[in-house]
């Protein structure tokens, strides 16, 4: 009796253990020597690490439409075969390390690609450097994560600037002169890009208490009554919370359901279908900064991107989709100048960037390996976001 | 801060307080029958909302059918785990069935991956819910006052059927002595199953009221509020139902009023929250109301 019992337990065991390697395939390979990563026979890999799910699932998986329609769309590179191998990071900094050192160590990759959110590009910054592997990030926008990391690259613009877009269009287009900010303490993104809006928009308005509260709130909160409360009170002109999509949209349900009726400003990563599905008519209105917009005037690159994605996808593209795709090409770009698939020279030649003509803009990385370019400023209309501006940095 | 502040961030904390309450009822009720902690309460929270939300997608089943076909399949998956990650661990040692329970809630969560997919999907919110009352300059959407009154009434039926009726007896019994209560010709298997199907409506009936107020579901959505309603069932004292309302509602005022009156402190307020566990373990293990039904001897 009793050993039947334990022999069932030992079975049931054994079966959630094949599930749970099956369900997080994500252990760390064998150690291997580093910079060994070269392709393998006809086929050169580059890895990606993007979140397929949690709570930036959306991002990670409009990020890898875009590389993965420029990987079908251009396949190969010096006669080779370009093989993406993607990686989840679970939206969680712990993972996101794993998956690189997976990438890396047991995938050999040429080069990574990733990721959506600056903490999980920040989690994967110093196994790149130390494993000297190029990474191009598609929409991390703290400067923090290619800060003193030159194998840290990425093909959008960063935070700094994005804050002040913001600002200005808060004290210019919207006339206000009073702000709350309100940030995730967990998210690098949402810490950081408050930080620029503030410093913005106290320049700007010449008044140091023109920002009337800065409150916070912890990953994964999903009550924000309790700060919204406090807001109303206040009576700002504007609320500035970048963050989460799913944070955002749930704050401005509530805010609305508290009677607070100031316009809500968000940056980048509002752009997700979900916001709007999740926050309906409450986000209407709600205007957020972004990288790309198909109604923005179009390069020329885009033209070709942006037909195979509405073939492919029956949608118009957005912003991190059109960086995947921007940061893909960007890596192909520096193999070929490379005439190597060795890691060191592909990050070389990806220094050496200048005047790349991608979907979302020109694109040339400076001495930080970063893109200088515009942001958009997007607007919800009637469901949908609504092309509203474009932004020329100074 | 004015009065009417204070009101408002009341209200907020009773409302959240309440859902706290209503799923730690379930926890609760199941641990005081068979001292199982069932982890797998908070991702049955999932798959109810997740069925109703497929229900009203897919099916256009009007909302309240959707709800109660999600609470009915909720309550049938409930049952099936018993009855396949439980009950052939009955005489193994308690250790053993609550690794099978962690073990169930990894299985649904990740299943939830593979089946619906990582990315957020948009709860459906009937108009109803959504309005808005304004008492004074408090503003109150009709779903802040539903909840707790889904809580009461579920919990004065849950007493009435534990205190009142037949079957609510053997419960009691089981709870008491699982052995003496099999002596007595009472059918053990069958009032486990019964506590469970009570248990995972309730886990239903909770997800749904989730959905509604944190309109977003994912398929990790269980994992925190079953932690936070853990710690509300083992802060009024787990196994005691009212117990499981009163926790519920201390940890849903107490998170509101620490953001309220220390915003600075707002990052850490899950930390408040299993400091509130942990403390609770170590001043009083037995929980604000001690537990009402005695220890095996």
């Amino acid at each position: 009796m009793v050993n039947k019992r334990m022999r069932l337990l030992a079975w049931a065991l054994i079966g959630l253990l094949v599930l749970t390697t099956v369900g997080c395939a994500q252990k760390p390979a064998e150690p291997q020597k580093p910079g060994e990563s070269q392709a393998e026979g006809d086929v050169i890999k580059i890895g990606v690490f993007e979140p397929m799910t949690g709570d930036s699932a959306a991002g990670g998986q409009m990020t890898w439409e875009g590389i993965e329609l420029a990987n079908k769309l251009h396949n190969e590179v010096l006669g080779k075969k370009v093989e993406l191998v993607l990686v989840d990071n679970k939206t969680d900094k712990n993972e996101a390390a794993n998956a690189v050192i997976r990438l890396i160590e047991k995938e050999k990759v040429s080069a990574i690609i990733g990721s959506y959110g600056s903490s999980l590009s920040m989690a994967a910054g110093p196994i790149v450097l130390e494993k000297k592997v190029p990474a191009v990030g598609c929409s991390p926008t703290n400067p923090l994560v290619t800060k003193d990391n030159p194998y840290y690259f990425r093909v959008c613009f960063i935070d700094p600037f994005q804050g002040s877009v913001m600002a200005k269009y808060a004290y210019e287009d919207l006339g206000a002169k009073t702000a709350v900010i309100v940030r995730n303490v967990a998210d690098a993104y949402s810490v950081g890009l408050n930080n620029y809006f503030k410093e913005a928009f106290i320049k700007l308005t010449g008044d140091e208490k023109s920002i009337l509260a800065e409150l916070d709130y912890q990953q994964g909160d999903q009550d924000f009554t309790a700060q919204l409360t406090s807001i109303k009170k206040l009576n700002p002109d504007v609320i500035f919370a970048p963050g989460p999509y799913n944070d955002g949209a749930l704050m401005i349900k509530q805010a609305r359901g508290l009677g607070i009726t100031a316009p809500f400003m968000g940056g980048d990563t509002w752009e997700a279908p979900e916001f709007i599905q999740i926050g309906g008519k409450d986000v209407e209105g709600v205007t957020l900064s972004t990288h790309y917009s198909v109604d923005a005037a179009p390069t020329e690159a885009a033209k070709e991107f942006v037909d195979a994605y509405k073939e492919k996808f029956n949608k118009e593209p957005n912003a991190f989709a059109a960086l995947g795709y921007d940061a893909y090409m960007v890596i192909l770009d520096a193999i070929e100048r490379a005439n190597s698939y060795e890691p060191t020279a592909i990050r070389d030649e990806l220094a050496k960037t200048v005047g790349f003509k991608g979907v979302t803009g020109t694109i040339t990385l400076d001495e930080n390996g970063d893109a200088t370019k515009s942001a958009v400023i997007l607007q919800v209309q009637d469901g949908v976001f609504k092309y509203l501006t474009t932004v020329e940095p100074d | 801060m004015t009065a009417t502040e204070f009101l408002q961030h009341l209200a907020n904390g009773v409302s959240l307080g309440s859902l706290y309450a209503l799923i730690a009822i379930g926890y609760t009720m199941v641990y005081g029958i068979i001292r199982l902690v069932n982890f797998a309460h908070g991702d049955l929270l999932m798959v109810a909302a997740y069925i109703a939300f497929y229900g009203i997608l897919l099916f256009s089943l009007p909302w309240p059918l959707a709800f109660i076909v999600a609470v009915v399949l909720t309550t049938l998956i409930g049952v099936t785990i018993e009855r396949v990650a439980y009950r052939p661990l009955r005489d193994a040692p308690r250790i053993t069935v609550l690794i099978s329970a962690i073990g169930v809630s990894f299985l649904l969560e990740n299943l939830g991956l593979v089946v619906f997919g990582g990315r957020s999907k948009a709860f459906y919110v009937p108009p109803f819910f959504a309005a808005i009352n304004h008492i004074g300059e408090t503003a109150v959407p009709n779903l802040v006052w539903f909840i707790p009154l889904v809580t009461v009434a579920l919990l004065l039926i849950l007493m009435h059927l534990l205190y009142r009726t037949r079957i609510g007896m053997a419960m009691r019994a089981v709870a008491r002595d699982l052995d003496t209560a099999r002596l007595m010709a009472i059918d053990v298997d069958q009032v486990i199953s019964f506590t469970f199907m009570v248990g995972s409506s309730l886990a239903a009936i909770g997800g749904l009221m989730w959905g509604l107020k944190f309109p977003q579901i994912n398929p990790l959505m269980g994992a925190m509020p079953g932690l936070k309603c853990f710690i509300a069932a083992v802060v009024g004292g787990i196994g005691n139902i009212g117990g499981a309302v009163v926790g519920g509602f201390v940890l849903g005022v107490g998170e509101i009023l620490l953001v309220a009156f220390f915003p600075e402190l707002a990052g850490y307020r899950d930390a408040f929250a299993f400091i509130l566990l942990i403390l609770t373990l170590l001043i009083r293990p037995t929980g604000l109301l001690g537990e009402r039904v005695a220890e095996k001897v």
